[in-house]
């Protein structure tokens, strides 16, 4: 009962046990008050929060149960966490149609257009099938993108299946006789996949019509306004003299930077964009500014010098560049093909077409990538004037030259140089490097297992374009953010220098004003000057006088 | 990338175009656990891959071991064979950012001072040393650099603890998809910097086990970061478009993350004229 007696204050023990408190009090003693203490606590632990509508036995229990079932290592350490998790699961039930009607969204939507490009394989009919085995502007995909996956580039397997679906659909919709897969160019919001495409003859001729109508309503709008100049010529002030430089045409579709057309999609799936063709304004614009690409073909390009166009535009002049620098193609696959005459032409036009070589004979990989001057250019490259082909746009037609002799003649702009670049199929050896880097970097993609190892290049001055070669299968592509490569930072263009509003000659120039001495001295000088003349004037009058009095008789 | 889950990683993080060789992928499988046991680290990061110059592009693929603040680098040159570098001083960096241009592909290559400014010359004359800096400097001052700029985590995925160590979460389950998209899940993994310059009301929102770091969305200059969802939307990517090549990458609501570098190792400086 009482256990062991009151203690003496001498003992230990004593103060520690109070009656009704000891350590042995508990199993018999007074159980009603055990019972309805333990009640009282329990009753407070269930009761309910007044925010979250919880309760923290509920909570404990959970808690514990938790624990118990994941057994989680070092639990007394994250039971903060666990406590928490615990808390989130419980409020997610109540929230749960909600959030899932609105976050999977996105990512169904996107998967179903995935699946499109699947299902879209197989609606096409068998009877097709007959047609795509023989010749098919399809390219292989696959078999390109297993061979750059040996130098470790290319996107993932599953990306490269996408992209082949989807150029399978861009064959099947437009007319195409040749089909490649650029690359990849990387954007801010969204990026683009290219597709290089050659139509057949005769199927582009829509865009033409196009510019041919806004061309014609610009010069209506020219005539309007001579009209009225005429009327106010007398009062006007001296008109400019300043003659923009006069515009390049761009290169028939099909030639030059214009050879092929490309076509863009920011995600397979998602629907093929035809890019513009070229202009040389573009190219030569292109190549003073530096900007990301957002992946949005219709926004603006905002920079110095003004970009003639929106980023289609820009995106088309660079995906130019990159061709011309970096289309390359092991010697001997591509030849020229022979003409009769071909040499008396005039130079600078050069030769622009070639052909695939039937006896082409693959070097052997070593031989590849040991030296640069087995590879070749077969993307002819662009001209500072903006073309492949030189113009001179000073050659006026007749009309233009007869409405020339009417207006005032400005000062005959210095005539141009003809401008010549590297003929097509140069090797490699002779591109340009930067400061001690060559313009491109070969290597096997694998020196342990030669024999079946393909040969890599690497472009230096465009990063991010890739060529590989491996017997008679060769290709290039390009991943990269769309930028060509200066160990310099790039230096934005200064404005050009103000003009002259007017020529500045003694009739326009301000002269100070005479001072006051220089005023008198003037005075004094004149009025000598006066006197002088009047006393010549007398003798004159005299010899008049007497010349009349002469006459008169 | 952690180490162990090297070839998943790549597929998400491939978007870029540039991953590895099926042959260093094979090598590194081997090689990187040899290095777990030679050196005894506990876990061991595949940080990614600097390509050299001129001729032979030898790829230099970087490890990282770290565990709280304790970070070993080591390099190689073919993924075989790695060998430890010395960690990165100030110095290394300071002088490592004045230099331009690829990097050469060979360690002991010493670079040569084409640009200095006077002052810097006689300073460095003063002390002794000439101004000539190895390659292995550079890397190891340039992989700082990068880390230092650009190493990122997502929010939630490492814990401060009460007594000031950073740990990583075992409770990190991933950002749900709204909050992948936003700069403000990620932060730079390294001392913060701009923390301090919140306002209050700032802070107030803070939870200080996991809001510890800077986060990415006052980086500067703003919009250096692109994030997009790849794979019809189920991985979230982030590029940075200073050191053009750090690409980042998250699988949302799952523990999968990790950042690589595919590039040259230069600074992009040109970013205010190309945004």
């Amino acid at each position: 009962e009482r256990g062991h007696g009151p203690y003496q204050p001498h003992e230990p023990g004593y103060g520690l046990y109070q009656p009704g408190y000891s350590p042995y009090d508990d199993q018999i003693r007074d159980p009603k008050s055990r019972m309805l203490a333990i009640q009282n606590a329990k009753a407070y632990l269930l009761k309910s929060s007044t925010t979250s509508g919880l309760n923290l036995y509920d909570h404990l229990a959970n808690m514990l149960t938790k624990i118990l079932d994941e057994q989680p290592t070092n639990a007394v350490d994250i039971i903060e966490n666990i406590s928490k998790d615990v808390k989130w699961a419980q409020l997610q039930k109540k929230m749960d149609t909600l959030r899932d009607e609105h976050e999977i969204l996105p990512t169904f939507e996107a998967a179903e257009k995935r699946k499109a490009l699947f299902l879209k394989a197989n609606g096409e009919g068998d009877e097709e099938l007959e047609e795509e085995i023989g010749e098919t502007p399809l390219p292989n995909v696959m078999e390109t993108a297993f061979y750059f996956e040996q130098a470790g580039i290319g996107l993932s397997k599953d990306e490269s299946y996408h992209v082949f679906l989807a150029l399978k659909k861009l064959t099947s919709v437009q007319p195409i006789q040749t089909c490649r897969f650029w690359g990849k160019i990387l954007g801010l919001e969204m990026n683009y996949i290219i597709a290089e495409v050659q139509y057949h003859e005769g199927e582009e001729e829509e865009e033409t019509e196009e510019e041919e109508v806004i061309e014609e309503g610009g010069k209506g709008m020219g005539e309007v306004e001579d009209e009225d100049e005429k009327k106010e010529k007398e009062d006007e002030p001296p008109k400019s003299t300043y003659k923009p430089p006069p515009v390049i045409p761009k290169e028939e579709n099909g030639t030059g930077a214009n050879k092929y057309v490309y076509f863009v999609c920011n995600e397979p799936g998602k629907p093929w964009v035809k890019l513009p063709p070229v202009t040389p304004a573009q190219i030569v614009c292109a190549r003073k500014i530096k900007k990301f690409f957002t992946g949005r073909l219709d926004a603006p390009v905002v920079s110095f010098p003004p970009f003639p166009g929106n980023e289609a535009n820009y995106l088309r002049a660079q995906i130019a560049r990159i061709s011309a620098g970096t289309q390359i193609s092991p010697i001997g696959f591509y030849q020229f093909a022979e003409e009769e005459g071909d040499e008396e032409e005039e130079g600078g036009g050069g030769r622009d077409t070639y052909e695939e070589n039937p006896d082409f004979q693959p070097l052997s990989v070593a031989e590849m990538v040991d030296s640069l001057a087995t590879w070749v250019h077969h993307g002819q490259s662009i001209l500072k004037q903006g073309r492949c082909v030189w113009l001179n746009p000073f050659q006026k037609s007749e009309e233009e030259e007869e409405e020339d002799e009417e207006e005032e003649k400005a000062e005959e702009p210095d005539e141009l140089q003809q401008e010549i670049g590297p003929p097509l199929l140069t090797p490699l050896s002779e591109d340009e490097g930067i400061q001690n880097i060559p313009a491109w970097t070969a290597q096997p993609s694998s020196n342990l297992i030669p024999q079946y190892a393909v040969a890599i290049l690497q472009s230096n001055r465009w990063p991010g374009a890739y060529a590989f070669a491996s017997g008679k299968k060769f290709d290039n592509i390009y991943f990269g953010w769309g930028h060509k490569y200066s160990p310099e930072n790039h230096t934005p263009a200064l404005p050009p220098p103000v003009q002259a509003e007017y020529p500045s000659g003694p009739e326009t120039t301000e002269t100070r004003d005479p001072t006051l001495e220089e005023e008198l001295a003037f005075k004094a000088a004149t009025e000598e000057a006066l006197a002088a003349a009047e006393d010549e004037e007398d003798e004159e009058e005299v010899v008049e006088d007497d010349e009349e009095e002469e006459e008169e008789d | 990338m952690e180490a162990a889950s090297l070839p998943a990683a790549l597929e998400l993080a491939a978007g870029s175009g540039a991953g590895l060789s099926p042959e260093k992928r094979a090598v590194l499988g081997a090689s990187l656990l040899l290095l777990q046991r030679d050196y005894r680290f506990e876990r061991v990061w595949f940080w990614g891959c600097i390509q050299g110059g001129p001729g032979k592009a030898a790829s230099s693929p970087v490890l990282q071991r770290a565990w709280a603040c304790v970070v070993l680098v080591a390099g190689s040159l073919n993924c075989v064979e790695w060998s430890l570098l010395p960690p990165a001083t100030e110095e290394m960096v300071a002088q490592a950012e004045q230099l331009k241009g690829r990097f050469q592909g060979d360690p002991s290559f010493e670079y040569e001072y084409t640009e200095i400014n006077a002052e810097d010359a006689e300073r460095l004359f003063e002390d002794g040393k000439e101004p000539m800096i190895k390659e292995e400097s550079r890397l190891v001052a340039t992989i700082e650099q990068i880390d230092r700029a650009v190493g990122i985590i997502p929010r939630g995925a490492f814990l401060k603890t009460p007594l000031g160590s950073v740990r990583e979460n075992r409770n990190f389950e991933g950002l749900s998809l709204t909050e992948a998209k936003k700069l403000s899940s990620y932060f730079h993994f390294t001392e913060p910097v701009n923390l301090k310059n919140k306002t209050l009301l700032e802070k107030a929102d803070l939870d200080p086990s996991t809001d510890f770091l800077d986060s990415l969305e006052h980086d500067i200059p703003q919009g250096s970061w692109t994030v997009q969802l790849e794979k019809g939307g189920t991985v979230v990517v982030l590029r940075s478009l200073l050191w053009l090549g750090l690409t980042f990458y998250h699988v949302p609501m799952t523990k999968q993350y990790g950042y690589v570098y595919f590039g040259t190792g230069e600074k992009n400086l040109d970013l205010p004229f190309m945004l």
